[in-house]
């Protein structure tokens, strides 16, 4: 548990900073929320005003509704909110993620957020940062987790995709971050093809190029007639689409899951898909030892996924004070079909599903 | 079953040989344990065990979880630059010049060489590498799809080739040569038994179109099918497994000797007392499996029997393509033989599966509720002008199964399970009320009022649908009361209907109860905890369908 006199304590709102009188990531309505990043489980609607990095902003306001109070960050300001001073770094999670550092009474606290720290064309990438306490996410933390660069796994994805010209092929990955991660490494390894999109991620492609993020031209597969061959194109879809009446129109398509949770043999068979590729937006195991060591941080937190373990072995094997931190709606991730932006919230499946339907 | 057409034509033949094995699942010499290889890979990653075993329940599987870590702890080191000195081999050098030699190293230089092998594979081929040395690997591939692709690439009948394969396959290019030689007389299989048929479910509607008296009607035993073979003087006792077992059964070794040479019988081996009316219950059957060579006071206690139903062979000549009623004739016409004289079989060791009389389908019920009594756990029938086909296939063989016992109880623990259910709760442990709930109500008059309790009953791993585990995994995951490492006691809330397949009493178990073969047949979300059944209930299960008081009942043997 937080301690009640630390810069952070925990309330049923969630992580909150008595000195800038703000919530991070707040999973209630609360009159200020400083926001590391627009997915479902870290962006929720009914605050009063919302502090973000601007680069995400558009995101945030399809989500969240254009009418929000969002005041614009760039990475690294300094901002004075109550007592506290505030600013946001880059985590490399997707567009426009940061890590959240305030600092009042002569202490620095540091959330992470959800991060990553392999190169992703599509977002900024992570900037290591310094605190006296961080508060670390742990979604992988398990050393069975190692990810290979996404440019790599990229290249599996289309060979993947191009070795099948008599079928559609469909990848289904989360609509905001990572299909966009995966069009920028397509186009980074110069595939001019046309990508399909299915409603739920298109929608997120206008707020990324608007930021300048080069990626393979895309369509809407609604948007190309009935009757339009499929053969040989590749889809990207969300997972809760691979359920849905949607899918009937790639009967017989290779099917694909990209995510960290295909590293496990299990999980792959699980997801019932030909090819599972092992490619996400979080930490790998080696990142999350290497982040917190790099903090500096006396002390350690960790929230999310694997925290239970992630702390012993920092605790341990590091030398670093660790400890999980559990409540509320610091969500238990660590299975495919759980919570957590890795894996589709439910409120994130359901809208994906309303965008389903054409 | 063309890509596997197309590998077997270009293997060269000792990897296709090898690869065969694999296949057909035969891979399960353990050169080394699991936990001798998690040994190794901590003692070469430094990772602490906690943490190995932290991952192991994520994975749900030790060979895979090897595989993962191994790559991660390489990678810290970076001592990825020497390769594996197998990274070049061929599946036949991996199988017999490279993983036999570890079995008998000693530990350090085991240790050694076995971290020298894992070195710079991927982990699919590490994964392939562990399961290979701990017996483990299983492809998946049907058998009837590999047996199709060779008699594809052979130009040999599947049916040949099922039988060649039957007892055994050297996984040796002479050993491949020899499955797939089209001139070869098969004088080699002496030994081998027959390809057992198999029968699919009960279709009613699909058997009241016929006339009953077209099929043969037996009872559906339940010990283990298997083949008594008699040829050139020596005899062999053949599980469905394909494993030979009379060095556990010397008593039907003892009957075979004594039967005409060019037999092949199909049917059951059961404990059955030569001089009792049925057969006890299973349970005694696992006491005799597996037990080599076992001693004389087992055998007193726990005499087999083999129960005939089906004739395959006879001096010397494959009796397959004739119809059941011309082998049943035979079969029964050598029992009669055999009983005329002092014999095993006259002794209760050989026994004819009976013929259950069959007038109209109205009667078919009433004869599968008796089954219970008798200790059979249902009908088997068998189209009298079918020939003996291999393996499952619909229509001449049905098997008509009691219906199973039922209970709704409470949900109180669950553990993650392994595999494609690695790291969902899918191990379920279910308790029954110690009391009945008017008793719970009649309480608090005078005595002080001691809270009902639920006590662990049965545990249960198959019967819902993806859906439903995924959805109470998460409803496990939120109502949990307590861990005990991977176990975790959840809010006694869940109701859940288990059939299973028979109850009895153990002194094993916390409920004084054991049954057989439970699993979930529903989901009661309409039902509250409170309403779940209780011991006595189960109790009187027993005394309803137990089985059978062997005095009882007329003699089978006739």
């Amino acid at each position: 548990m937080l301690p009640s006199d630390g810069l952070i304590s925990l309330t049923p709102q969630g992580l909150y900073c008595r000195a800038a009188d703000a919530w991070i990531d707040p999973w209630r309505p609360v009159p200020r929320a400083l926001i590391t990043h627009g997915h479902a489980d870290h962006a929720r609607p009914g605050c009063g005003a919302y502090w973000a990095i601007g680069a995400g902003a558009g995101i945030l306001r399809k989500r969240l509704g254009q009418g929000i109070e969002l005041h614009s960050l760039d990475y690294g300001d300094v901002v004075p909110i109550g007592d506290a001073k505030v600013s946001f770094h880059s985590a490399g999670h997707v567009l426009g993620s940061a890590q959240i550092r305030l600092e009042a009474g002569g202490e620095s606290w540091l959330v992470t957020g959800d991060f990553k720290r392999d190169a992703d064309p599509s977002c900024a990438p992570f900037e290591p940062v310094s605190a006296d306490v961080l508060i670390s996410e742990a979604t992988f933390g398990l050393p069975i987790y190692r990810w290979s660069a996404g440019a790599q796994v990229a290249a599996d994805i289309r060979d993947w995709w191009q070795a099948c010209p008599q079928r559609p092929s469909v990848l289904f990955c989360y609509a905001f971050g990572k299909a966009q991660r995966i069009l920028a490494e397509l186009h980074v390894l110069g595939v001019e093809q046309e990508v399909l999109l299915h409603g739920a991620v298109a929608a997120l492609i206008e707020p990324y190029r608007q930021q300048g993020i080069a990626m393979v031209p895309t369509r809407p597969l609604s948007e190309l007639p009935r009757d339009a061959e499929l053969a040989g194109r590749l889809v990207l879809a969300p997972p809760a689409a691979q359920a849905s009446p949607w899918m009937k129109r790639l009967c017989g398509a290779q099917s694909a899951f990209a995510s960290g949770w295909m590293a496990v043999r299990g999980a792959r068979r699980r997801r019932g898909v030909e090819r599972g590729f092992v490619l996400s937006d979080h930490a790998d195991w080696s990142a999350l030892v290497r982040t917190a060591r790099q903090s500096g941080a006396r002390q350690v937190y960790v929230t999310h996924g694997q925290s239970e373990v992630l702390a012993r072995y920092l605790r341990e094997v590091e030398g670093i004070a660790a400890e999980p931190l559990q409540g509320g709606g610091l969500a238990e991730r660590g299975d495919p079909e759980g919570p957590g932006d890795e894996g589709p919230t439910p409120r994130e499946s359901s809208d994906s599903l309303a965008e389903a339907a054409p | 079953m063309r890509a596997l057409a197309d590998y077997f034509r270009e293997a060269p033949p000792g990897d296709g040989a090898w690869a065969l094995h694999a296949l057909l699942g035969r891979q399960r010499r353990r050169l080394l344990t699991s936990l001798r290889l998690r040994q190794i890979c901590l003692e070469g990653s430094g990772l602490p065990a906690w943490l190995f075993d932290d991952c192991y329940r994520q994975v749900g599987d030790s060979a895979e979880t090897i595989a993962l870590l191994w790559r991660q702890a390489g990678g810290d080191n970076g001592v990825n630059a020497t390769s594996s000195p197998g990274a070049e081999a061929s599946l036949q050098q991996w199988m017999e010049e490279l993983l036999p030699p570890l079995a008998t190293l000693e530990p350090d230089p085991q240790a050694q060489a076995m971290r020298a092998l894992w070195q710079g594979l991927e982990p699919i081929e590490l994964l392939v590498v562990n399961k290979l040395l701990t017996g483990g690997l299983r492809v998946g591939v049907a058998e009837g799809l590999v047996v199709q692709a060779l008699a594809q690439l052979s130009g040999l009948e599947p049916a040949r080739l099922r039988h060649r394969l039957m007892g055994g396959f050297t996984p040796s290019a002479s050993g491949l040569a020899g499955l797939l030689d089209p001139t070869d007389d098969d004088a080699s299989l002496s030994s081998r038994p027959y390809p057992f048929q198999l029968a699919c479910t009960f279709d009613a509607e699909r058997l009241e179109a016929t006339a009953p008296a077209n099929w043969q009607l037996e009872w559906k035993w339940d010990g283990i099918r298997a083949q008594l073979i008699r040829r050139g003087g020596q005899c062999w006792l053949w599980s469905r497994g394909e494993e030979l077992i009379h060095p556990a059964f010397p008593e039907l070794l003892e009957l075979g000797a004594t039967l005409p040479d060019g037999l092949a019988l199909d049917g059951e081996v059961i404990i059955w007392p030569p001089a009792a009316a049925g057969p006890p219950p299973c349970a005694e059957l696992q006491t005799r499996l597996g037990r080599k060579a076992p001693r004389r006071a087992l055998l007193t206690q726990s005499p087999a029997a083999f129960v005939a139903y089906d004739l395959l062979e006879m001096g010397g000549c494959d009796k397959r393509h004739e119809p059941l009623r011309q082998r049943r004739a035979a079969l029964v016409a050598l029992h009669q033989q055999l009983l005329a004289a002092p014999s095993p079989a006259r002794a209760g060791l050989l026994r004819l599966s009976e013929s259950l009389p069959l007038h109209a389908w109205q009667e078919l019920e009433a004869q599968r509720s008796a089954a219970r009594a008798v200790g059979a756990e249902g009908l088997m029938l068998k189209d009298l002008d079918s020939p003996y086909l291999v393996g499952r296939r619909r229509g001449p063989w049905w098997k008509h199964k009691l219906e199973p016992l039922r209970l709704d109880a409470v949900l109180l623990y669950a553990q993650a399970g392994s595999g494609r259910r690695a790291n969902l709760y899918t191990d379920y442990t279910f308790g029954l009320w110690d009391r009945p709930s008017d008793e719970r109500a009649a309480a608090g008059d005078g005595e002080p009022n001691q809270p009902p309790a639920l006590v662990s009953f049965a545990k249960a791993y198959s019967g819902l649908n993806d859906e439903e585990i995924v959805a109470l995994d998460h409803w496990i995951r939120s109502h949990t009361l307590e861990r005990f490492g991977p176990v975790r006691a959840v809010q006694p809330l869940q109701v859940f209907e288990l059939a299973f397949e028979g109850i009895g009493p153990s002194k094993r178990h916390k409920s004084g109860l054991a049954v057989r073969f439970p699993r979930i047949s529903r989901w009661r979300q309409d039902k509250p905890a409170a309403e779940a059944d209780t011991l006595a209930t189960a109790k009187a299960l027993i005394e309803k369908a137990g089985p059978p008081q062997t005095s009882a009942l007329k003699p089978q043997s006739r």
